[in-house]
């Protein structure tokens, strides 16, 4: 609005130095540190308890053992198995997750009912999705560590454990997201075959699938990328790979063994990240 | 690879098998990892699908079936959510401080900018977010102790990897004309940031922080496990001790605490893309 201001003439001589802003500003700079307070307090956050002795010393001697890494043969060995355990627990739980994400995608996928092309969902098979994505609901909200600590007892200490938590948590995120990516494009092939009297799994090989191929594996790669940096950490409940050994290493206080562990544990990320990357590209 | 035939109306279609086909390749290796890795584990698959893994784990849903509900012990679970929550908002704090701090000097933010720390400062923001917030949790617990502050460090740090580098994309990607008419003017490089810059990446930073937030709140929950505080604590803590009950109203409050942030997140998101 550059027509209202009035020229620089009739200006007043001195402006108002006041920022006209100030009080709200002070409103909400004060309303913050109320905010902060109980946060501070519930948190315990005194950030000089890492500067007494008795926690900085043993602090920094751990630190100081990061160098050199330990890099025998042996302990390299070690790293090298638990590594592939990693990795093997992440595919192997991913695999078990996509065996129980793609049924149930399947009976959630609002595109492939045969009752809303005419018309409304009939009773039943609505109420039938809407359990199913509750089901898968359930299913990825219970963090994967959590369903880890639970097979831990049941089943014992070991990759196992792992591999189910994986299974579980990851089937309840890729149904979901699958779910999601399949209703979202167009529908218009599938319900044409579906209208033309093709059966419901016809239309979803020759329709659905085909239109969201690309889609549903770039997001399952993604996926694999976050079970191998899930799986890593797993261990930290009792279930393998390289958590295991890091807190085994951690709670006897070795800082070279768990420099080395970190290094392979950023490398093994960084890994996962690239060949992520490729094979989206590589399948797209 | 040309599959057309001698009239271009009616093409070959591709042959079953190409030697070609780098997607065929791909999944090929995908397939040999998957049973390599099958292969290697050797999961119990035996002792999970017996009779005995079978009737432990009926007992064990069992006992979660009941929650203690004592006032007391309800009291306590409510305080170690609201602990959650604050390590999760202090941590978050920290990350954009942090992060702001460290994505400074790790954006090129023209073309004449030497941006001498670059590729030191993006190395050190790789790191920090390349291990997890449960990594930094047990290697804190040397330093900070049992408790929820060794917590709240730790998602300080990974977020602020992340955060960093998000920062710093978004920094080095805001439009550059009114930094550089300031910086025609001879205005210091501190205020073109605060007056240029800043006001026009802050609902791309705020929207970042949000995201971790919720996340953080998510990671806040698990972090305990290793001893960092939180519902997390709780939860190792009854089940390492057997006591079903207390354990099956923690993972109550746990469970409630994730959905509450995912209907919250999906209203808000809701209502700012309307």
């Amino acid at each position: 609005m550059p027509n209202e201001l009035p020229a620089p003439a009739l200006m007043p001589t001195r402006p108002a130095l006041r920022d006209p802003a100030w009080a709200a500003r002070v409103f909400w700079a004060l309303a913050g540190l109320a905010l902060l307070w109980p946060a501070v307090v519930l948190t315990e956050f005194k950030p000089w308890v890492l500067l007494e002795p008795g926690a900085l010393k043993p602090a920094l001697n751990f630190v100081g053992a990061f160098i050199p890494p330990r890099m025998d043969a042996e302990f390299l060995g070690l790293l090298a198995r638990e590594t592939w355990r990693t990795v093997a627990m992440a595919t192997a739980g991913l695999t078990l997750a996509l065996l129980l994400a793609i049924p149930l995608s399947l009976l959630s996928v609002r595109v492939l009912s045969l009752s809303s092309l005419t018309g409304r969902m009939a009773m039943v098979p609505s109420v039938l999705r809407q359990g199913v994505r509750w089901l898968l609901l359930v299913l990825r909200s219970v963090p994967e560590l959590v369903w880890a600590l639970v097979f831990v007892r049941v089943v014992g200490l070991g990759p196992t454990s792992g591999v189910l938590a994986i299974a579980l948590t990851y089937s309840g995120m890729l149904g979901k997201v699958y779910a999601d990516i399949m209703e979202s494009g167009d529908a218009h092939a599938t319900t044409n075959l579906m209208r033309n009297g093709s059966g419901r799994l016809q239309a979803f090989f020759y329709g659905l699938l085909p239109q969201n191929a690309g889609e549903l594996t770039s997001y399952t790669v993604y996926r694999w990328e976050c079970a191998i940096r899930s799986s890593a950490v797993l261990g930290f409940v009792g279930a393998g790979g390289l958590g295991q050994l890091m807190d085994s290493s951690m709670k006897m206080f070795n800082g070279s063994e768990v420099a080395s562990i970190l290094l392979v544990f950023m490398a093994l990320v960084w890994l996962a990240d690239r060949m992520s990357a490729m094979l989206r590209k590589g399948l797209a | 690879m040309n599959h057309s035939a001698a009239n271009d109306t009616y093409k070959l279609p591709p042959k079953l098998f190409d030697a070609r086909c780098k997607a065929c390749w791909l999944m090929l290796g995908v397939l040999i990892l998957v049973v390599a890795s099958f292969a290697t584990l050797n999961l119990q698959w035996a002792q999970f699908w017996s009779w005995n893994a079978a009737q432990r784990m009926g007992r064990f849903l069992g006992e979660l079936l009941h929650p203690q509900t004592s006032t007391v012990f309800v009291t306590k679970v409510l305080l170690a959510t609201l602990e959650t929550l604050a390590m999760s908002a202090l941590g978050t704090l920290l990350a954009v401080l942090l992060g702001l701090a460290l994505a400074l000097p790790a954006a090129r933010t023209h073309a004449q900018d030497p941006a001498r720390w670059r590729g030191t400062t993006r190395l050190l923001l790789n790191a920090l977010r390349s291990t997890p917030e449960l990594v930094w949790a047990a290697l804190l617990l040397i330093a900070a102790g049992l408790g929820p502050f060794a917590g709240t460090l730790a998602l300080g740090l990974h977020t602020a990897g992340v955060l960093g580098r998000l920062f710093a994309e978004a920094i080095e990607n805001a439009a550059p004309g009114p930094s550089f008419a300031l910086r025609l003017r001879g205005v210091g490089e501190a205020r073109v940031f605060l007056y240029a810059t800043l006001p026009q990446v802050l609902p791309q930073l705020m929207s970042y922080t949000l995201y971790r937030w919720e996340n953080n709140i998510r990671a806040a929950a698990v972090l305990g496990v290793v001893g960092a505080g939180g519902l997390g604590q709780m939860l190792a803590f009854h089940m390492g001790l057997f006591q079903m009950g207390e354990t099956s109203t923690v993972l109550l409050a746990m469970l409630a605490l994730v959905a509450l942030v995912d209907a919250l997140s999906y209203a808000v998101r809701g209502a700012l893309s309307r």
